[in-house]
């Protein structure tokens, strides 16, 4: 259901023309806004819609966020920012058969539909849950559980280039996918961890590296937890001189003498 | 009762404008960024080529039958060549593909060998891409798994690369050249180059 909602022969959005230049490609008809770019970047790990995964064909794939100046390029068909079609309402609980089909493992009389479904609902979410813990799609793990455990380790320190603020592992996207495999493929291959890293690095840069290198470009940051220790401790440190030297408070001036006299005087009377 | 203010230490003025020119710097630097990210000069989300002044990775990709159009591979980059040339890594599926058709057209008419690489692509979507928008390339070389873009270290489509005569890599831009970053960016590093 969910892919002809997506497809949308032509437009989704009530009153506008058909996007006849976009459906020869059959893969995207939509330009997807941010919400698109958010939904591809999702965790891998993550339960999604089925349409979703349609929708994150172009995406996950790389297709670049609109951005304001090219955006006029478009043409006027394929304008669409949110054209994202209403998901229906599951209709669980409203099938009868369900009902009596638990009814005869029951014990002769039928549960409640509502009742059925939920029990159907938590014996198949129970049956997702290895999914839940396992990283991409089990196809792409290795058998070997300390190979896989490598390249998971080796992934979580890569930087997804789509999403930008997500590990390899954690990432939906396509590319991160196919470096998924790249990864694993290299571990299986016998390369050690440092030389799989150097593999994506010497591709993507310094960027695709999550715990930066020390160099030039990053001494400020790597510096910065120093600097700003060093720069409390140095405050607290004067502080702390000044107290120990116990600073005389300034002499009184001539009119604050008087003044005081003054006072004084007049306590006494 | 005479109580003339007392100023200040000079000590203290101080810690009481530094941090008033912190955030003034701040705010100048905010405003540089955010005036680079209207006129397209600055992309938080841009990332360095690592390839630029180096020559493109080897590889070698089959071409699509349907466009008549010869294959692509590193030789064939590897120049030298009469003037500078691009390497154009695009999808059918791909949107800002289709916005950035008409300057590769452009580029072509003016002379400039246009090499492509089409990525993940369905080989009959990426001919009917061809068929409909009209074809720009030289070259074109299919990398339906994706592996040589990922040597070439391109993280989304598309992305174009200028070589110079030499065959070293000099320019990367990742998304649709629209006409201002032709006309900006491209057009002053082909004169450059040439």
């Amino acid at each position: 259901m969910g892919r002809d909602g997506w497809r949308g022969e032509g437009s989704a959005l009530p009153g506008t023309p058909p996007a006849k230049g976009l459906r020869s490609s059959g893969h995207l008809e939509l330009v997807p806004g941010v919400a698109g770019i958010l939904r591809h970047c999702g965790h891998s790990r993550a339960r999604r819609h089925p349409a979703a995964d349609f929708a994150d064909e172009g995406h996950a794939r790389g297709l670049r966020p609109l951005t304001e100046t090219w955006h006029a390029a478009l043409p006027e068909a394929t304008r669409i920012d949110a054209a994202i079609p209403p998901r229906p309402t599951p209709s669980i609980g409203v099938q009868r058969p369900l009902g009596l089909w638990w009814g005869r493992f029951g014990g002769g009389k039928a549960l409640s539909d509502v009742t059925a479904a939920a029990v159907v609902l938590l014996v198949l979410l129970l049956a997702a849950l290895p999914a839940l813990a396992a990283v991409g799609r089990p196809e792409d793990r290795l058998q070997d559980p300390a190979l896989e455990a490598r390249a998971e380790a080796i992934g979580r320190d890569l930087r997804c280039m789509v999403c930008q603020n997500q590990s390899i592992e954690d990432s939906d996207a396509e590319l991160a996918r196919d470096l998924r495999r790249l990864v694993r493929e290299r571990v299986s291959a016998g390369d050690s961890d440092a030389k799989v890293v150097d593999f994506i690095h010497d591709r993507y840069g310094d960027f695709v590296l999550l715990r930066p290198p020390f160099n030039p470009v990053t001494a400020l940051l790597w510096a910065m937890p120093l600097i700003a220790f060093g720069g409390g401790a140095l405050v607290i440190l004067a502080r702390r001189r000044r107290t120990a030297a116990g600073i005389e408070p300034a002499p009184l001036t001539e009119a604050e003498r008087k003044r005081l006299g003054e006072l004084e005087r007049g306590n006494g009377a | 009762m005479s109580d003339t203010p007392v100023p200040p230490p000079r000590r203290r003025r101080w810690m009481l404008y530094a941090p008033l020119g912190l955030a003034g710097a701040a705010g100048a630097g905010f405003w540089v960024m955010l005036r680079g990210l209207q006129s397209g000069d600055y992309n938080p989300r841009g990332v360095p080529s690592v390839l630029i002044g180096r020559a493109p990775p080897a590889f070698s990709l089959p071409a699509l039958e349907a466009s008549g159009l010869p294959a692509l591979s590193s030789t064939d980059l590897s120049g030298p060549f009469p003037g500078p040339v691009l390497v154009n890594f695009w999808a059918s599926w791909c949107v800002p593909c289709i916005v950035e058709h008409p300057q590769l057209m452009r580029l072509k008419r003016d002379g400039i060998p246009v090499f492509g690489i089409n990525y993940k692509d369905k080989l009959a979507d990426a001919a009917a891409f061809l068929t409909r928008h009209g074809n720009p390339f030289t070259r074109l070389g299919c990398d339906e798994p994706g592996r040589v873009a990922i040597d070439w270290g391109v993280y989304g489509v598309p992305e174009t690369y200028l070589i110079d005569r030499q065959g070293i890599i000099r320019w990367r831009y990742a998304g649709p050249l629209v006409p201002e970053v032709v006309d900006n960016d491209l057009r002053p590093l082909l004169r450059r180059y040439a």
